[in-house]
């Protein structure tokens, strides 16, 4: 059994039951943001608190990457192995629109509007043998 | 006290292995003083910038050394606008009468190569991919098109028009007209953007001299002057490039702010510009950038860009020179390149890519990364 490790600590809560994005919202206008920051871009207030964002919304906008990016592009991927993948902002309700790599690369499939979630699946293979897990967009 | 744009000079645009940055920053630095009839040792500041071809300052290692200040400007894509701000307002404060403005680059080939920890941003966000500038763009047009009914003809008849005015244009890198089929059809890149709809990364370089406005007769007969200059970064809630996530409460980008600060300074509108040259990093820039800058509404330019409105010879000139999508981008010369092109069409110099009837008002703006705008106006 390999050991699973997020691809960057305090980017969504992990490991737990049901994972979750995790976000900052100041604590003088509201406002969320991803990734938690220490400070609000909108008003600049330091006192913020964080909170889990919410697992479902609709797609925003999207794109899919066609070509391999060069570093700091980064996975197990050979310029022979490599698919392409969409990448789209998904608005959750009450939050902020993230940005995230889609599950779905077909153009066809994808839709301004259309109902996604967010998952968190493995992403590469480190040389240790480590799963390094990354958040995904999924249609529902 | 006005300022003057009074010698323009530019290397070609492209790719010149024969030539480093540097030189091609100092071709472009002699061409200006010739054309102003003043030598380097007159010059009594310089603002400059370059984003991979060493450090601007440099430049005096190759025009001579005379003590002059030199300060280097790096600011990204609108290191052309903040070098011109700089420059208008060391005039304008009555503090030198006369001094040079230039940008140079030299790129590898192949999408921007961006770092995340350079823009404060995780690691993670590129190597999961996501630290394209490529992707904004076609995710901002996407939702564009799918708000304001743009097609995908229309997308590829920007392209087409680059080319055509990059084949009048001498100093252009994209010589040769592509047609729509041929751009429509050709690889993809970032859905719905193609090879053809995007710009690369190239070389060149651009210089300007300027001057008060009360001495400028000395230099020309036709002096250019700088009635606008404006930079603006992003406010909170503006969908901008590399960003992990953004508001939901949108509010208008620093494209709309530099522009509406730049109409106010110089006491025009809109309506009263003859030529523009907007940021075309590739084709959904150049359709959106015509809103943002109030050229015109959302989606009214579906039936512009299918009429003709955007070529030289059209109801509003765009990119006359081919843009960024036929020069390429050499980032520390690229905004540059607009104000050399807006200079030679109000002098009448322009050749073959010239507007027709004497334009009088011409104006300039580009965009970049992390979220800035720059925008100039100028009056014959
Ligand atoms: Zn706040």
């Amino acid at each position: 059994m390999s050991n699973q490790i997020p691809i960057a600590e305090g980017l969504f809560s992990w490991p737990a039951a049901k994972p979750a994005l995790l976000a900052s919202r100041c604590k003088r206008c509201g406002i969320a943001a991803f990734p938690v920051a220490s400070s609000c871009m909108a008003c600049s207030w330091q006192d913020v608190e964080i909170e889990e964002l919410p697992t479902r919304g609709t797609l925003w906008t999207w794109t899919v990457q066609q070509f391999m990016p060069k570093s700091p592009y980064k996975s197990d991927e050979t310029q022979e192995t490599f698919i392409p993948y969409g990448v789209g902002y998904l608005e959750l309700p009450g939050g902020v629109r993230v940005e995230g790599r889609l599950t779905e690369n077909d153009p066809q499939k994808l839709q301004i509007g259309m109902e996604m979630e967010v998952v968190f699946e493995p992403y590469r293979i480190e040389s240790n043998g480590d799963e390094v897990i990354s958040f995904f967009f999924r249609p529902v | 006290m006005d300022v003057a744009i009074v010698g323009i000079g530019i290397h070609p645009f492209g790719r010149t292995p024969a030539r480093t940055g540097l030189q091609q920053g100092a071709y472009a630095a002699r061409l200006a003083l010739q054309d102003a009839g003043v030598e380097w040792r007159d010059m009594q500041f310089a603002f400059g910038g370059s984003a991979s071809a060493g450090s601007a300052d440099a430049l005096v290692n190759e025009l001579g050394l005379t003590g002059i200040p030199f300060i280097n400007v790096a600011n990204g894509c609108a290191t052309g606008g903040s070098s011109l701000i700089s420059a208008y307002n060391a005039i304008k404060s009555g503090q030198y009468d006369v001094g040079m403005v230039a940008g140079f680059d030299k790129h590898d080939r192949g999408a921007f190569n961006a770092d995340p920890k350079e823009l404060g941003i995780g690691q993670w966000y590129g190597e999961v991919g996501m630290m394209m500038t490529t992707q904004f763009f076609a995710m901002k047009i996407q939702k564009y098109m799918h708000d304001h009914a743009i097609s995908h003809d229309t997308l590829a008849k920007v392209s087409e028009k680059a080319f055509i005015n990059g084949s009048k244009n001498p100093n252009a890198w994209r010589t040769k007209p592509i047609s729509v089929h041929e751009i429509i059809n050709s690889t993809m890149v970032n859905n719905p953007l193609t090879k053809f709809m995007f710009c690369s990364p190239a070389e060149g370089g651009v210089a300007l001299i300027l001057c008060r406005a009360d001495q400028a007769k000395r230099y020309t007969d036709v002096p250019i002057y700088l009635k606008g200059a404006t930079m603006k970064s992003r406010r909170f809630g503006s969908f901008e490039v590399f960003a992990p996530s953004q508001a939901l409460q949108q509010v208008d980008g620093p494209t709309v702010d530099a522009s509406k600060a730049a109409f106010e300074m110089a006491d025009v509108g809109p309506k009263d510009m003859d030529i523009m040259q907007l940021q075309d990093t590739e084709v959904g820039a150049e359709i959106m950038h015509m809103a943002e800058n109030g050229f015109c509404e959302d989606g009214e330019q579906e039936s512009l860009i299918q009429q003709g409105a955007t070529h030289i010879r059209g109801s509003m000139p765009i990119n006359t020179d081919g843009g960024c999508l036929a020069n390429g981008e050499p980032i520390g010369a690229s905004g540059l390149r607009q104000v050399y092109e807006n200079v030679l069409q109000l002098r009448g110099q322009a050749g073959g890519h010239q507007v027709p009837d004497n334009p009088k008002l011409a104006y300039t703006h580009v965009y970049g990364a992390p979220g800035i705008s720059a925008v100039t106006i100028l009056q014959r």
